[in-house]
């Protein structure tokens, strides 16, 4: 429910465009840092990988500017109603997604310790379950700048998909380390890195609720998101 | 991306306009200034000389009313020698005690002896002429205080006749005038109290102030009655109570125009209403004071109706918010801050029907009354008609007169001024 | 929120200034226990309708009333309501403070003189004293009661303006924009009166400023255009509006 009638005092909407445009480029980031570990995951790109945590900083500081700017915006403008609920969302997505990139930078953290000499199956399945999760970072953000509660809505579906899909690789690690115990290690980490995929999947859910009470001015309930078939 | 994290927040910079500073100090400014000041020092200049020019004029009006008119409180005496002993009085020290000495010194013929004995005091200069009318009351007063002047002889100053009068005053014919150089010795000045205790006189150095000033005190008296009351509730009717409508709108035109009409058709209302309709006496004050009311009022009227209109509508609403009826919105409130505003409208309206003269002629306060009025219904005059019928006598001793008479009317003003501002101060500090 | 019924109920009130119609349709209720703030655009008729609580629009020449305005159940606009004591019973503060020209003691002792609320010149001191008190004023006048009421700075002249409401002890308090003529602290000593006072009058409050409404008030209700638009708890007006023209409004976008 965007509310395309501008603020009278137009700097008022330039600074909420500010913050909006910084949790995109917070956003944009998250999701390029989880492309690039699971390419270094797949590659056993070392440096690659050093990138990426290195590149974490920069999301790191840029959460500490969406603060700053929230602060300012709360006490120059007085926001009210759905303005102040959007600026109060903001400041806690960018706390969130300032999680999800420390996930991506521990994928990446991974990468020099999985040996690259035999490349296992299950790897394979990985960047597709990194893929889904990704989407729903970039689905829920997008929500984020519409103010869309449907689109959030559609991004809790979703965590029931992905929750599937790390049960499954769960179940695979599982029988291949059963299978071969040399790879125990490696599949430890690459558990792990499913883990972190997964928790990627459940903090999108949780900057999709805040995205719905930033738009209706109501939370979301355990009924509506078993309404729509999520997994608590 | 570029050195910096983040974008640069989009300040709405001023977007710079051509604009070439004014230069203040060009010579066309600096002339420019030059004239506003020269401007400004004509427009002060010419308030100062407007102020100037209306005190000279007043300044002059003063002073030669002062010069003419200082003559009139001032008498000239002679010394007459008396010898009341031989003049054959048969009165009593008892009857002198009695509130009819009066009538018996008239009756024991004090006036003869009076004059027996100016006849013989001066019978080069002109004998008894040369006395006033009232020298014999001057003598009786005497007597009356003390009765054992009439055992003796004595000098009395008593009032001299009009004619010498104005020649030791420095006027008249120059015989006249030398007659008053050869009495010179025995003629003295004084304070002229009966032209305070008197009525109007054909004797000039007789006539008094008194009874125009009572008759006028009176008349301003029934005025003021009638004037201010209805004048101040009239106001405060068509401000509170009125509805704005084209009747109000019509009564507040006439009033305004009864406000500008001339006083003489005022008069001629009078006239035909007051004497004609009702019979009412004629040149009583009752009758001035009526008709002066009726010139009044639309004065008072407009005065009030600006100093209620001027209270300012937010004590209105503070009262009427704490519960205050509309009567006590108007005595607590309104009254009290217009009262300064009414009191100056009902000065400039009593001053105005103190001084006039034309409607009192029409209603035939034009005549001699020879005595000050003791009731309302009394023929009566006024000051001003006072003063026109003493400056139309072709006699010359009122002239100077007239010019007192002017002088007592001024005082008069000032006092009643004076009495009305105090009034309007007290008024204002107290609230 | 109590159970008891409301102090003050308006249904269906319209207001006419002659031709033009000023309120329409205004169907609100006002609690004893709460301050109930009026807020919206100027000329919306907030002002307006406040006056109709005291029927001060009755002043106003060709103003009419019509609807069902009610002070504990009583028809305000009936035959039989003395406006007089009605204006003691539902007092008013307004935007400019106007104490009268008189002194601080006259002025409070204006309102129980006129109404007989008095028994003894001691009881009306101690009523000037106990509305001071109240007002929070009575400290810094207390010395100098015999001073002109119109001394005092903007601050004081305003809490002495609801001093002088207090003193007849009303039932209801309306202030209309009290604090518009005032700095910011004189407005936080009146904001911080209000909540004193809250309770033991019910107070409705006219503003502009909507952060004032959000301090000092339980029930918000949001005039547009003579209509009441919105009305509920402030909390809830101010976070979660659900009219749109309430959310424009307070969130800046007048369009």
């Amino acid at each position: 429910m965007a509310n395309s009638q501008e603020h009278t005092v137009k700097a008022f909407d330039q600074d909420i465009g500010q913050l909006r445009g910084l949790i995109s480029q917070m956003g944009g980031l998250a999701e390029s840092a989880i492309a690039e570990a699971m390419t270094a995951l797949q590659r056993g790109d070392a440096e690659q990988a050093a990138r990426v945590a290195e590149g974490d900083r920069k999301i790191d500081a840029l959460e500490a500017e969406v603060e700053r700017t929230a602060v300012r915006i709360i006490a120059l403008r007085a926001p009210m109603a759905d303005d102040l609920r959007e600026v109060v969302a903001a400041l806690k997505i960018a706390g969130v997604v300032e999680r999800i990139a420390d996930y991506a930078k521990n994928i990446a953290r991974r990468v020099p310790q999985i040996e690259s000499e035999h490349r296992i199956d299950p790897i394979s399945t990985l960047p597709a379950m990194a893929k889904m999760a990704s989407e729903m970072v970039h689905e829920v953000l997008n929500a984020f700048a519409a103010r869309d509660p449907d689109k959030a809505l559609a991004v809790c579906e979703s965590d029931r998909a992905l929750d599937d899909f790390y049960d499954s690789i769960f179940r695979t690690l599982v029988t291949y380390m059963v299978e071969n115990p040399k790879t125990i290690s490696q599949c430890a980490h690459l558990l792990f890195v499913a883990k972190n995929l997964e928790r990627i999947g459940d903090h999108a859910t949780n900057v999709a609720e805040m995205v719905y009470f930033a738009a209706t001015g109501t939370r979301l309930t355990e009924r509506d998101k078993l309404h729509h078939g999520g997994t608590i | 991306m570029s050195g910096t994290l983040v974008p640069e927040a989009p300040v709405r910079a001023a977007v710079p306009v051509e604009r070439r500073p004014t230069d203040w100090r060009t010579a066309s400014m600096q002339r420019r200034v030059r004239q506003r000041y020269a401007a400004e020092r004509r427009f002060r200049l010419l308030g100062l000389a407007a102020v100037v020019a209306s005190a000279a004029f007043l300044l002059f009006l003063l002073a030669s009313m002062l010069a003419r008119g200082a003559g009139g409180f001032v008498e000239t005496r002679v010394a007459l020698p008396l010898d009341l002993a031989r003049a054959g009085l048969n009165v009593t020290p008892a009857q002198l005690r009695g509130p009819r000495a009066d009538l018996a010194l008239a009756g024991a013929g004090l006036e003869a002896a009076v004059d027996t004995a100016a006849e013989a005091a001066f019978a080069r200069g002109g004998g008894a002429a040369l006395l006033s009318d009232a020298a014999w009351l001057r003598v009786r007063e005497a007597v009356k205080r003390d009765p054992s002047l009439l055992g003796r002889r004595v000098t009395i100053d008593v009032p001299v006749a009009s004619r010498l009068d104005i020649a030791f005053k420095g006027g008249g014919t120059r015989a006249d005038r030398a007659v008053a150089r050869s009495l010179a010795p025995r003629l003295s000045r004084g304070l002229n109290r009966d032209f305070f205790r008197g009525a109007d006189s054909t004797d000039p150095t007789r006539a008094g102030i008194w009874g125009a000033l009572k008759g006028s005190l009176l008349t301003m008296v029934v005025t003021l009655l009638l004037a201010f009351p209805i004048g101040v509730l009239s106001a405060l009717y068509l401000e509170e109570y009125a509805p704005r409508n084209r009747w109000t709108d019509l009564i507040e035109v006439s009033i305004n125009n009864l406000a500008a009409v001339p006083s003489i058709i005022f008069g001629l209302l009078g006239l035909a209403v007051f004497l004609g309709t009702f019979h009412m006496p004629r040149s009583a004050a009752l009758v001035g004071g009526l008709t002066l009311a009726l010139m009044t009022t639309p004065v008072i009227v407009i005065a009030a109706r600006n100093a209620i209109g001027a209270v300012p509508p937010s004590i209105r609403d503070a009262a009427r918010a704490l519960g205050a009826s509309p009567v006590q919105v108007v005595f607590h409130h309104v009254l009290p801050l217009a009262l300064p505003g009414i009191l100056t409208g009902t000065i400039i309206g009593m001053a105005r029907a103190l001084g006039e003269t034309a409607p009192l002629l029409m209603i035939g306060m034009r005549a001699f009354i020879a005595a000050p009025p003791e009731r309302l219904t009394d023929p009566a005059t006024v000051l001003p008609v006072q003063i026109f019928l003493w400056s139309d006598d072709v006699q010359a001793g009122f002239v100077e007169k007239t010019s007192a008479a002017i002088i007592v009317l001024l005082v008069f003003l000032l006092a009643m001024n004076g009495l009305a501002i105090y009034l309007r101060n007290r008024f204002e500090t107290r609230w | 929120m109590s159970n008891a019924p409301p102090k003050m109920t308006a249904s269906g009130v319209d207001v006419f200034y002659g031709a033009k119609q000023a309120i329409r349709d205004v169907s609100i209720d006002v609690r004893q226990e709460d301050v109930t703030a009026f807020i919206g655009p100027s000329g919306c008729g907030k002002s307006t309708f406040l006056r109709t609580l005291n029927r001060m629009n009755d002043t106003i020449p060709g103003a009419r009333v019509t609807g069902d305005v009610r002070l504990d159940g009583e028809d305000v606009y009936a035959k039989a309501m003395d406006v007089v004591q009605l204006r003691a019973r539902v007092g008013m503060v307004f935007q400019k403070p106007n104490p009268f020209p008189k002194s601080i003691f006259e002025n409070v002792a204006y309102g129980p003189r006129i109404h007989g609320l008095a028994r003894s010149k001691a009881d009306l001191a101690q009523i000037v004293e106990r509305s001071l008190t109240r007002a929070g004023l009575w400290n810094e006048v207390k010395d100098r009661l015999g001073d002109s009421g119109t001394a005092l700075s903007g601050g004081q002249q305003q809490r002495l303006c609801i001093a002088r409401a207090i003193a007849v002890d009303p039932e209801v308090i309306l202030m209309d924009e009290p604090c518009s003529a005032l700095d910011p602290v004189a407005t936080a000593r009146i904001e911080e009166l209000i909540h004193d006072l809250r309770g033991r009058y019910a107070i409705v409050i006219v503003t502009h400023n909507m952060q004032q409404a959000a301090r000092v008030s339980q029930r918000t209700a949001f005039f547009h255009l003579g209509q009441l638009v919105e009305y509920g708890d402030t909390s809830d007006i101010f976070t979660n509006p659900r009219e749109e023209r309430t959310k424009d409004y307070i969130t800046g976008r007048y369009g």
